[in-house]
């Protein structure tokens, strides 16, 4: 399954589970990246990582290490959610 | 009658300390949470029923405890307060509402503020539809102008005397309900036992007490530890679907994020927004290092106008000594801090409030994490080139204790302005060469502090126990632009000073007074040492001025080369003489923790050439030609320039700074860190310089 870490620059994907131990799990659902939600990569930072992500009414900064535990839909098959 | 108290809990980022000034006014005091560098800003609120006590909770998005901050939020809040007030977020409504629902969980008497409603505009959500939907009084404030306050305040009141018991607005599947009664007895609640039973992790073999470690019970612990068959991550996403079916219908249309998005387009550009950082922060670096040195010279004036002022009212004596070179120059020595804290300070808040500084983390992780810093660690590492003290106090910008700590360790080693004068009399008395030669070795000083800082702190990561790396998110949220509130930035600016004097200052005082008396006692001469007064009382009837400004140079030399610092220093002469240092440098070593500048005076007192100011380069020259001139009881040079150069990397590595450790002493709560960060430094800079030292003079320099 793709990771949020594959997604090109500005496409919105719906989350479909995130990966990855207890606290950094939970850290993230609580804030709202709960399976269905969509989410987008919106800039890169000047040396490739981080990446500014766009959930909800909010903008985080990701690693992207952390990003490929975010499963996403696929692109091409994914029916996007308005935000 | 006790007093109400009062939490203030919320997310970052939605206007807390705005409110929390609104409510308090002036009467806001900053102390720390016991043991930890957690602020605790508590203030007093005038209820229509009476005066009552808020707290101000450090901002979390969650209870569940990840870091310091969310335990003291979650012990605060179970700790039965009279009233919590939850912050909510008109435009970030339901992940603000996510900590309400927390807080309701454990019965806490909640009511909710809403605040942005003048950045939501037509999408703020009605305040009487979300009471009906949270079951609790909320209310909407626009805190920068107090609209709603006394709405706010009697809401309190309400909320006070209304009766409370915990709300949960989602079903615990089965097994989860068999084990909150099977734990209700040990956890006092349904929301402590799930609260114990997410947070509760096996110990790590030989975690040591600088984990975050939860304070339970060891009976909650035992009983939260078995999680078989329990799936906790499904409370979170129960919670969430709750959220995600009443929210939106309450928000009419999206709120507008025009203006953040076209900031954003320029600041957070790969090319433009790079030059647009280096711009900000060339511009603090040089109000640290320019702006606030005629500040400073002017408190040091001040100070020895004062001191000077003192002298002639009293006259000679020891206890003249003591009130001016150990008390007022004391208490100058922890002032002269003052204008780089408020500036940096200064500049942090408008930073940090204007959304920016989340920003410079974002820019600047790819770099930081390569050390295992965090991005966060850049603005004060960039402050450590000015001053490592208020650089340690900026570390709080930093949500996790390891990172904060790991920064301040490191902090100390970046070139500091006090070093400069150390650097300046080193290089011009002793490096031959051309200007050119001059100016590069001191920028190699430079990049040496930034190449030894950044190793430092990739070692410790890896080798250091409670500094290493542990699997946390670098999850940071990056907020919308805001015009910075010149209160709240003020207001933060004070708290931080008024912190430094109380809590670093006592000991940055006392520490001075004990330098003083060791150099100024015990206040005699050594046996058979030349009659220096009697040659003084000659050069005056002789009216020779200079011939008496000497003598009395040569009797001040004396008396410190005899005093207890004296005698450290030559009792320290053999652990420094691998390094090519003498005695007399060992007396500027010990005078120089006081501040490092203090070396190039505390040199001068000892070559007696009178009186020298290390910011004056009029005033060092004679102390230049004598370090020059040098010699050894044999003839030969004292000082070449091998030895200049180890002594500059002494002073590069070694925490020669009494500030420095007792502000770390106060950040990190204890005695460990300052011990370890003074311990680690003299071993790096012994070894540095005796390698330097002893590998230059092999090789025939």
């Amino acid at each position: 399954m793709p990771t949020l870490a594959d997604i090109p620059l500005g496409r919105a994907v719906v989350v479909r589970d995130v990966t990855g131990g207890n606290a950094f799990r939970r850290r993230l659902l609580e804030l709202g990246l709960v399976p269905g939600t969509s989410v987008k990569i919106v800039t890169v930072a000047p040396f490739g990582d981080p990446l500014r992500i766009a959930i909800r009414d909010g903008e985080w900064s990701i690693r992207r290490v952390e990003a490929a535990q975010i499963e996403v839909d696929a692109p091409s098959t994914s029916e996007v959610k308005a935000p | 009658m006790k007093r109400a108290q009062i939490l203030l809990a919320g997310n970052p980022n939605v206007g807390k300390t705005t409110l929390f000034n609104a409510l308090t006014g002036l009467s806001a005091k900053v102390s720390n949470y016991p043991g930890i560098t957690v602020e605790a800003k508590r203030g007093t609120v005038h209820l229509p029923s009476g005066d009552a006590d808020l707290h101000d909770l450090p901002g979390t998005y969650s209870l569940n405890a990840r870091s310091a901050e969310e335990a003291i939020a979650f012990d605060s809040i179970i700790g039965t307060p009279d009233a919590v007030v939850v912050v909510l977020d008109a435009t970030q409504l339901a992940r603000s509402a996510y900590l309400l629902m927390q807080c309701q969980e454990l019965g806490a008497p909640c009511l909710a503020v809403l605040t942005m409603i003048d950045e939501a505009k037509t999408a703020t959500p009605d305040p009487a539809t979300l009471s009906a939907l949270f079951r609790c009084d909320v209310v909407a404030v626009t805190a920068r102008t107090k609209l709603g306050i006394d709405q706010l305040t009697r809401a309190i009141d309400h909320t006070i005397k209304a009766p409370h018991k915990p709300i949960w607005r989602w079903e615990p599947a089965p097994q989860l309900r068999v084990r909150l009664d099977a734990m209700a007895a040990v956890a006092g609640s349904d929301a402590q036992a799930l609260w114990a039973l997410t947070n509760v992790e096996p110990r790590t073999p030989g975690g040591s007490p600088d984990d975050d470690e939860l304070e339970i019970s060891d009976e909650l612990r035992a009983a939260a530890l078995d999680k078989t068959g329990l799936d906790l991550d499904a409370p979170i996403l129960a919670r969430w679907a709750w959220l995600d079916r009443e929210i939106p219908r309450l928000i009419k249309k999206p709120v507008d994020r025009s203006r953040t998005q076209n900031i954003d387009r320029i600041l957070m550009h790969r090319v433009f927004g790079f030059a647009a950082f280096l711009a900000v922060m060339t511009v603090l670096f040089m109000s640290l290092f320019w702006w606030a040195q005629p500040m400073i010279d002017q408190v040091d004036g001040l100070f020895n106008w004062v001191g000077d002022r003192v002298r002639d009212g009293l006259g000679e004596g020891v206890f003249t000594d003591f009130l001016v070179d150990g008390l007022i120059g004391g208490v100058g020595s922890v002032m002269v801090f003052l204008p780089q804290i408020l500036l940096l300070f200064l500049f942090l808040g408008f930073l940090e409030d204007c959304g920016y500084l989340a920003r410079v983390a974002y820019l600047m992780d790819r770099i930081m994490r390569s050390m295992n810093l965090h991005g966060r660690a850049f603005v004060p590492m960039l402050s450590g080139f000015a001053c490592a003290v208020p650089a340690i106090m900026a570390t709080r910008t930093m949500e996790r204790r390891r990172d904060r700590i790991l920064t301040m360790m490191v902090v100390p080693l970046m070139t500091c302005s006090a070093r400069l004068p150390v650097y300046t009399l080193v290089i011009a008395a002793l490096i031959p060469g051309s200007a050119l030669t001059q100016a590069l070795l001191m920028v190699g000083m430079y990049l040496f502090s930034v190449v030894t800082a950044l190793a430092a702190a990739w070692v410790m990561a890896k080798a250091v126990k409670p500094l290493k790396a542990k699997r946390l998110p670098f999850f940071i949220e990056l907020p919308p632009y805001r015009f910075p509130r010149l209160g709240d930035v003020l207001r933060m600016m004070w708290s931080k000073a008024s912190f430094f004097l109380r809590e670093a200052g006592t000991v940055i005082l006392a520490c001075s007074i004990v330098l003083w008396a060791l150099l100024a006692f015990p206040r005699e001469l050594p046996d058979g040492s030349p009659d220096y007064d009697a040659m003084i009382a000659r050069a005056e009837t002789a009216g020779d001025d200079k011939a008496k400004e000497h003598h009395k140079a040569e009797k001040a030399g004396a008396l410190v080369a005899n005093s207890y610092g004296g005698r450290i220093g030559h009792a320290i002469e053999p652990a420094i003489k691998p390094l090519g240092f003498d005695w007399k440098i060992g007396i500027g070593i010990v005078g120089a923790f006081a501040a490092r500048e203090v070396f190039v005076s505390t040199m001068g007192i000892v070559y007696s050439v009178g009186e020298v100011d290390a910011g004056d380069d009029e005033s060092t020259k004679p102390l230049r030609q004598a370090l020059t001139d040098a010699q050894n009881p044999d003839g030969t040079k004292a000082y070449t320039p091998l030895i200049g150069l180890s002594l500059m990397i002494f002073f590069a590595l070694a925490c020669q700074c009494m500030s420095t450790l007792a502000v770390v002493k106060r950040e990190t709560g204890g005695w460990r860190w300052p011990l370890f960060l003074f311990g680690y430094m003299t071993v790096l800079a012994w070894v540095v310089s005796f390698l330097v030292f002893q590998i230059g003079t092999l090789l025939g320099f």
